[in-house]
């Protein structure tokens, strides 16, 4: 860790302007203070953004959805009643991931702009174009296993972490951010991410200055059956593998409609609308799933130490859907009901 | 003066006559408050004034020499004080287990990405911290083998048979021939690797975190030049060791050099990353076992073949097959190992050194001749208990493996295990699965001194606690012995200045240690057999209180001054006489989920016999710790090598997976009644390792029952698992 500059802004302009000359922001630290102990980052001012007012908030939202504040934990968001009610992929997801004490610290803003754990981009003595471009990938031949198969590039095979950001993309959640001009956007949350290509250093669509202020999470889809699956090293505490949010909609025995979103194999939080295309007015099936399973990965790119992904991303998603559609006789789904 | 005890023959067993009643309670650690409320120093929480703060420096190469260092560089940072490179005195690893010298030196070389080459002090941590990741270095880069399955150096053991084994392969009605594949593992105990050194002269004062003190004082005089006299070592506590502070460690040898090159004391705690970068970890394993056997199921032969690796010119190799040599019976056997030197991170003993992974590969194997034999698993090992030791003809001083089978499966419910992938529950296959448990037991030379006073009793012996229960365990023997209650025996462990100990170490520390204060707490019994004039036979001592017939008398009133014995207990005839290990057996029942491969340890259960238990509660806590550790060699932990440079790229706690609370069950630990006569004169055998040994191929046994899928490459990680199910497809 440098010796670094820390300031509390009073107000979000306050915080944009110092972003906008360059200072990283933190909110619960968790993913930044590591990396600035490994010297991986080496802000010279850190503008705490923990303080600011009005970003902790959990509303409903006048369409019947949600509004989180960015600084909502991941601990209370989880338990958030609402939450549990309507938006029961979302809470298993935030439960999945990380362990206790850092969920109490994490932030929702914080979550959705964690870097990746990719083993490479956290060894100095390994290059990284993530972390210092045009060295290299060093996972390219290395120890891949927890890297990505979609979305990946040349450059970079990095996965994105965040379990709470696959719900999110499955609930088509929207990104609040506030411009340095003071107004307000919106992105899909997927589109929040950019995909490595041939710049693996540049990873969201923020500009400088702009500070992420909520999460919009639409109404969640009236009777359809919510699961988040997680296949990983050990049962508790360790990234994904694989993951699977599904949002089912079943129409008496044929699927309505099916939003699926993935982590662990996906340079970003992984949606593919072909994949639900494939579900959509069908009978369930574990060959419709084999199905969806083999478009999902129909560009999967491996490496030799994370070939096992591709099985493994399609036969979990086949034992999600199983569940979520009631063809396992699973009975542990939850239903996201109106708020 | 130091009364010397050879175990020459057996032993009365005198602490079943004792009268105070607390050998093998289940005592509450008396210094357990202490750590729980952080009020116990550790060896980077010594008080020590002016204190200045190194941090290591990490080599980033391979294989080469360090050219050029830019000092100039970060010197002018604020705070530095010291840059400390290509000392010639900072080792290249830490030692191994009892080597009593310095590990190879020579500051410039490196032999290993990760390599601590030099440290860098400042004023404090995060001075010298950032001082120390932002220094240059230039190297000189040379090629380095790191693959252990292609490298050019090799060294093979002596070939070891006994009768021949390929006859045994042709005439067997029922065989096994199959290859193991086990991960590496790493010691990264919850106290990272630490130091302080003061110097006071010539003299250099080190809190360090060591298991083995009396060696670590020759190791670090032998590295620092200087003599052994002018070391002392202090190290009361110690945050879990498991193999990895047998020997002196880089952080240690780096704070005695800076310290005196500065004249001032330094601390140097080692990362975690570097934790996993330097440290001895436990080799990799190839291992490759045939079994031939009768149509019962009666073992003709056994071979057991293995390749382990670590760095050139490193003198430990590990025992991979320790527990095959006598755990079963069959005439015909043979083994052989291949060391392949490369340049990964070095290896070295990690809990259970050899059976730790021997024991994974023998019993899975066990467990496929079951099937191929269809004898009953827990029958097949029943029926292949030798009557003496099959290569040395040695009968066994004591040994439950029977019983333990027997009793575990019993109280397990073993009788409901069904036929492979015969139990589904949804889309989770569930099934059972057994290993023997066997880790052999050493005596080690130990000396204690034990001092009574009008008011109670201190122990004074180098030993050290690693988490284990040293503190609570010696205090019951004292207090066993002189008829005292434990809160009245002060017991006071790990510094240089007491009678040397066998440490901890091998499984041998409770023993070892507790046998020398056995010893010297029995000359003073016979003192005050003495005073009260009767023979030492006819002695009661309980709650200070000393009984000779019809005589009784208050101990405070015997005493007139502190009477002082040291006593030292070395091995002798009784292990040529018998042979000595502990025993024990596994049960795991699992659930495998059809889709994903995940596997869930859902009850596990082991019965030990390993003499006897000189307190259950911290004897339970070393085999719940080994069961656990046993369902991470099973299904979750693995240091993952670089493939390119060697090193562990697993290098903290969110990536080297250990086994979390959620992968543990209710864990039934369960001991049979069981002295050992031959061992020593208290009876009792080395348990810290006895839980690991042989735990995971329980829980792997299991996978194969629930759905027929053979675990030969461990961990049993969700992908392993999932090519076998994948075959049933």
């Amino acid at each position: 860790m440098r010796p670094f500059d820390y300031t509390r802004p009073e107000n979000l302009e306050v915080a944009s302007q110092a972003l906008t000359d360059g200072a990283t922001p933190i909110a619960g630290g968790t993913n930044l203070i590591d990396l600035m102990k490994l010297q991986i980052m080496t802000p010279e001012h850190v503008v705490d953004l923990t303080r600011l007012p009005g970003l902790s908030d959990i509303d409903g939202t006048p369409d019947g959805g949600m509004r989180i504040g960015a600084l909502v934990s991941n601990s209370v968001l989880a338990g958030d009643p609402t939450v549990r009610r309507a938006y029961p992929v979302l809470a298993r997801a935030l439960l999945a991931g990380a362990s206790g004490q850092i969920r109490n610290k994490a932030t929702t803003g914080g979550n959705l702009l964690q870097r990746t754990r990719c083993p490479y981009f956290y060894d100095t003595a390994m290059p990284c174009n993530k972390r210092e471009p045009n060295s290299g990938c060093s996972a390219q031949g290395g120890i891949a296993r927890m890297c990505a198969i979609l979305g990946t590039s040349p450059e970079c095979i990095a996965a994105h972490p965040s379990d709470m950001a696959v719900a999110m993309r499955a609930l088509d959640a929207q990104v609040e951010i506030r411009q340095t001009s003071g107004e307000t956007r919106t992105l899909p949350v997927g589109d929040l991410y950019l995909l490595p290509g041939d710049n693996p250093a540049k990873e969201y669509a923020l500009e400088a200055g702009e500070v992420i202020t909520a999460v919009i999470l639409p109404a969640p889809v009236s009777g359809a059956r919510q699961t988040y699956r997680k296949v990983r090293d050990r049962a508790s505490y360790a990234f994904a593998l694989v993951s699977v949010a599904a949002v089912v909609k079943m129409d008496g025995d044929t699927i309505e409609s099916a939003q699926l979103a993935f982590g662990g194999i996906g340079a970003k939080p992984w949606r593919d609308t072909e994949v639900e295309d494939v579900l959509a007015g069908e009978a369930p099936s574990d060959e419709l799933f084999a199905k969806a399973a083999d478009v999902l990965l129909r560009d999967a790119w491996t490496e030799e130490s994370n070939a096992f992904k591709a099985p493994l991303a399609k036969r979990t998603l086949i034992s999600a859907l199983r569940d979520a559609t009631g063809l396992s006789g699973e009975t542990h789904f939850d239903m996201g009901d109106a708020a | 003066m130091t009364r010397t005890f050879r175990m020459n023959e057996v032993q009365p067993r005198l602490l079943d006559e004792t009268g105070q009643g607390i050998i093998g309670a289940p005592l509450v650690r008396p210094e357990g408050h202490l750590k729980v409320s952080g009020q116990a120093t550790y060896a980077a929480e010594a008080k020590v004034e002016n204190l200045a703060h190194g941090v290591l420096v990490r080599a980033t190469i391979t294989k080469g020499r360090v050219l050029r260092v830019d000092e100039a560089g970060v010197r002018d940072m604020p705070g530095v004080l010291a840059v400390h490179m290509t000392d010639e005195r900072m080792i290249r690893n830490p030692a191994q287990g009892m080597m009593g010298e310095s590990p190879v030196r020579d500051g410039k070389y490196i032999e290993y990405l990760g390599q601590p080459i030099g440290v860098v002090v400042a004023d404090t941590f995060e001075q010298a911290r950032d001082a120390a990741q932002r220094l240059k270095l230039e190297y000189s880069e040379e090629e380095a083998e790191v693959d252990p399955d292609n490298a050019s150096e090799t060294e093979w053991t002596d070939k070891e048979d006994y009768g021949d084994i390929d006859m045994a392969m042709d005439k067997a009605a029922h065989s096994v021939d199959e290859e193991y594949i086990t991960a590496a593992h790493v010691a990264g105990a919850m106290e990272p690797h630490a130091a302080i050194a003061v110097w006071e002269g010539d003299k250099v004062t080190l809190h360090g975190s060591c298991q083995l003190v009396q060696f670590n004082v020759k190791e670090l005089a032998d590295a620092l030049n200087i003599e052994e006299e002018n070391v002392r070592i202090l190290s009361p506590y110690i945050g879990g060791g498991f193999g990895s502070k047998l020997g002196i460690s880089n952080e240690a040898v780096a704070a005695a050099i800076a310290a005196k090159d500065l004249g001032r004391p330094v601390r140097v705690v080692m990362s975690r990353q570097q934790v996993f970068d330097a440290v001895l970890r436990r080799t990799e394993t190839t291992q490759r076992i045939r079994l031939a056997a009768e149509a019962d199921g009666t073992l003709l032969g056994i071979e057991h073949r293995d390749r382990v690796s670590n760095l050139p010119n490193e003198g430990f190799s590990e025992p991979t097959n320790q527990a095959t040599h006598f755990l079963y019976g069959g005439a015909n056997r043979r083994y052989r190992q291949e060391t392949a030197r490369i340049h990964r991170n070095p290896s070295g003993s990690v809990r259970a050194p050899g059976e730790a992974v021997g024991m994974v590969a023998l019993e899975t194997a066990m467990d496929e001749l079951a099937e191929a034999s269809g004898v009953d698993p827990v029958e097949l090992r029943l029926r292949n208990i030798p009557e003496t030791h099959p290569e040395t003809g040695l009968p066994y001083s004591a040994r439950m493996l029977a019983e333990c089978l027997k009793d575990g499966a019993s109280s397990f419910g073993w009788d409901q295990r069904q036929s492979p992938r015969a139990r589904r529950e949804g889309d989770w296959f569930t099934g059972m699965g057994v290993a023997s448990a066997a880790r052999m037991n050493m005596l080690l030379p130990s000396e204690a001194r034990v001092i009574l006073t009008p008011t109670g009793a201190i122990v004074e012996t180098d030993m050290t606690d690693i988490g284990t229960g040293t503190y609570a365990i010696l205090g019951q023997i004292a207090g066993e012995m002189l008829g005292l209650p434990r809160e009245l025996v002060e017991v006071r462990l790990g510094d240089s200045s007491f009678p040397k100990a066998a440490g901890s170490g091998g499984s041998f520390g409770a023993a070892s240690s507790g046998s020398s204060v056995f010893l010297a707490c029995k000359a003073i019994r016979d003192q005050i057999a003495d005073k009260m004039g009767c023979g030492g036979d006819d002695l009661t001592l309980s709650n200070g209180l000393a009984r000779c017939g019809n005589v009784e008398k208050k101990l405070e009133d015997l005493i007139d001054s502190d009477i002082v014995e040291v006593a030292q207990i070395k091995p002798g005839d009784t292990r040529k006489e018998a042979f000595s290990s502990g025993f024990g057996a596994h049960f795991a029942e699992v659930a495998v989920h059809a889709w994903t491969g995940e596997v869930r340890v859902k009850r596990m259960a082991g019965t030990f016999a390993a003499g006897r238990i000189l307190n259950e509660r911290t004897a339970r806590s070393q085999c719940w710790g080994g069961m656990i550790w046993g369902i991470g060699t099973a299904l979750t932990e693995a240091a993952e090598h670089d493939p390119r440079r060697g090193h562990i790229i697993t290098r903290d706690f969110a990536n080297y997976h250990m086994p979390a609370h959620l992968d543990v069950p209710q864990l039934d630990v369960k001991f049979l009644e069981e002295r050992d006569d031959y061992a020593n004169p208290i009876q009792a055998k080395g348990i810290g390792e006895l839980g690991i040994s042989g735990a995971g191929a329980a829980v792997t046994n299991a996978i194969y029952n629930a759905c027929g899928v053979r675990i030969r490459k461990f961990p049993a990680h969700p992908d392993v698992v999932l090519e076998g199910l994948m075959a049933f497809d």
